[in-house]
């Protein structure tokens, strides 16, 4: 397993869109890199033929009834909002 | 009666008082009350209280229902109309669950009287409670030792009488192990026994919630309560649900327990060993067979979790971006300093390091070597168990190779607090039912002693089996009559 030691944690935090110190950078950088050196033991088995199991236990096709039913009003929905104006979520500006 | 007397009543005793009317509801939420503000600071098993609203349910309540007049602590990732709901995170200190999740709502159509909010690891991540962003929880036998996680504050509460059952969660061992280290009983139920709707989602193939109490006849009266189907979560099971108390109190003749034998390894704290091989010979003298049986896949558990667990979290944490609710950075430039900075903030070390680790494990290179090949290797995990249980009715195994730890004694190594859930996690894998129950104490140097858990783990939906095996060996034993020593500690009104 070569990948292991490939973790690029600066850019993963850029995925996940979650900003890191260099610090914890660099201290994740090591502590992961530990992590998926042990995770490594996974390539040693044969896997071939077996399905990936998504669900312990696989349900299919659950439907219920698609009926109207009251749920929050737009006040109580924005009862946690950090910012909002004119009974709407103000967000930060996506288009220049 | 003392009032410490009425707190170390299990739910069916209280139930008994109620009925009879020698305490009135009012008078066992207010003893509650009294007695974790004695001793909570000392515990620091809660988050968030609100008796004016359990008082006021108290006034009301009607005793003759199944958990009438019962006070029910919640571990704070579930959400209880009105009350915080912060997942022990700074990102949702302020958030307030707008509904009741309905596992919270069964509770309430059963009497039952939500109060607070307990302690845990940050979004359930962690086994110890320290990863918690307000305080650690303290372990009631030892107050400088963990007491387990992440529903620690859960556990640590019931064990030290400052909650008659409690709530958690358990995503890896989340309610089992820190029930272990806590010497109160944990029961995780099968995936899709009970109902996630308002559960905050951490790993989503692996979540279940279930209770901590003090007896096994508590465990099956509250799954009675917060089991079956539900509109709301089309992972939960429309299947039959027992009376889980029914088979409480059968002997253990024609009962056949399996011995994993790859659970008996190097590693095990020396009295934990010896008091399962004592658990083991005492079950076997209440009439149950006990064979050895074969989990081979059980070493690439741990991987596998970790891999899996930390994808689904990646996922289900994107979802925390300070824009409907929760934390949100101030002076933001753009709109990728508006998340990066809002999820630096809010989130701590533990959480981060998962978020990271779960989005390159999803990441397009390293998909199929690492997410895709955990769910291969979870299956084969899975059909261990299916091989085993076509031979036994239920396996046991030490619920945690280590007792209670010192607080800071783990938090800078995560390989190792990994490790420790080998024991857990496989049953999350496989969506088998498992539980914790006491089976003995350590004697430390230091005079102290420390709990020890007995796993038992059940088919799918096999949880009144295992239920009947625990009640049947604690019955036989006395250790869940002990308290901790906090729990001496006099309640005056």
């Amino acid at each position: 397993m070569t990948e292991a030691a490939d973790i690029d944690v600066a850019h993963v935090a850029k995925l996940a869109r979650l900003n890191l110190s260099e610090e914890e950078t660099k201290l994740f950088q090591t502590q992961l890199r530990r992590v998926l050196d042990y995770a490594a033991k996974l390539q040693e088995l044969d896997t071939s033929g077996i399905e990936t199991a998504a669900h312990a236990v696989p349900v299919f096709n659950v439907l219920r009834d698609d009926e109207p039913r009251d749920w929050f009003s737009a006040e109580e929905a924005l009862s946690n909002a950090p910012r909002q104006a004119n009974g709407l979520f103000v967000v930060t500006k996506v288009v220049e | 009666m003392t009032l410490s007397d009425l707190l170390a009543c299990n739910v069916t005793e209280l139930q008994a008082l109620l009925r009879r009317r020698e305490v009135s509801p009012r008078e066992v939420v207010e003893a509650l009350h009294t007695r974790i503000q004695e001793i909570d600071p000392q515990i620091d098993a809660y988050l968030s209280l609100d008796f004016e609203e359990a008082l006021r349910q108290a006034e009301v309540a009607d005793v003759t229902l199944p958990l009438g007049g019962v006070p029910i602590a919640i571990k704070d990732m579930i959400s209880v109309a009105g009350q915080p709901c912060t997942c022990g995170s700074k990102i949702l200190r302020n958030y307030r669950a707008l509904y009741d999740a309905t596992l919270v709502r069964k509770l309430r159509a059963a009497g039952a009287i939500p109060f607070g909010k307990t302690n845990m690891d940050e979004f359930a991540m962690g086994s110890s409670t320290e990863n918690s962003s307000v305080k650690p929880a303290r372990n009631p036998w030892d107050l400088s030792r963990v007491p387990g996680g992440s529903s620690g504050g859960s556990a640590a509460a019931v064990a030290a009488d400052e909650a008659f059952a409690a709530l958690g969660t358990d995503t890896g061992g989340s309610i089992r192990q820190p029930a272990a280290l806590s010497g109160v009983v944990g029961l995780k139920p099968s995936y899709g026994r009970v109902s996630r709707f308002g559960v905050v989602a951490f790993a989503s193939s692996l979540d279940q919630a279930g209770p901590l109490t003090k007896t096994v006849r508590d465990s099956a009266l509250l799954l009675n309560a917060i089991a079956g189907a539900d509109p709301q979560d089309s992972t939960c099971l429309n299947e039959p649900i027992p009376d889980y108390t029914q088979h409480l109190g059968r002997d253990l003749r024609g009962i056949r327990l399996g011995l994993p034998r790859e659970y008996m390894v190097d590693g095990i704290d020396p009295q934990i060993r010896a008091a399962i091989d004592a658990a083991v010979a005492q079950l076997r003298s209440l009439g149950a067979e006990v064979v050895d049986v074969s989990l081979p896949h059980t070493e690439y558990a741990v991987a596998a979790y970790y891999m899996i667990a930390s994808a689904e979290a990646s996922a289900n944490l994107a979802r925390y971006d300070g824009v409907r609710y929760g934390h949100r950075a101030e002076n933001i430039q753009n709109l990728f300093d508006h998340y990066g900075r809002t999820r630096e903030e809010g989130f701590g070390a533990e959480v981060k390091r998962r978020i990271i680790l779960g989005t390159y494990v999803l990441s397009s290179g390293y998909y199929e070597a690492y997410y895709d090949r955990a769910q291969k290797v979870r299956e084969l995990i899975r059909r261990d168990f299916g091989r085993a249980f076509e031979k036994v009715d239920a396996l046991i195994s030490p619920t945690s190779p280590d007792l209670a730890f010192p607080i800071g004694e783990r938090s800078f190594d995560p390989l190792r607090m990994y490790l420790a859930d080998v024991f857990t996690i496989a049953a999350n894998l496989a969506g088998i039912c498992g539980i914790s129950l006491p089976c003995g104490f350590a004697k430390m140097n230091d005079g102290k002693q420390l709990p020890i858990g007995l796993q038992l783990l059940g088919k799918p939906l096999g949880e009144a089996t295992i239920l009947q095996i625990a009640h049947a060996y604690e019955q036989s034993t006395e250790w869940h009559k002990q308290r901790p020593p906090v729990a001496a500690t006099p309640t005056h009104a």
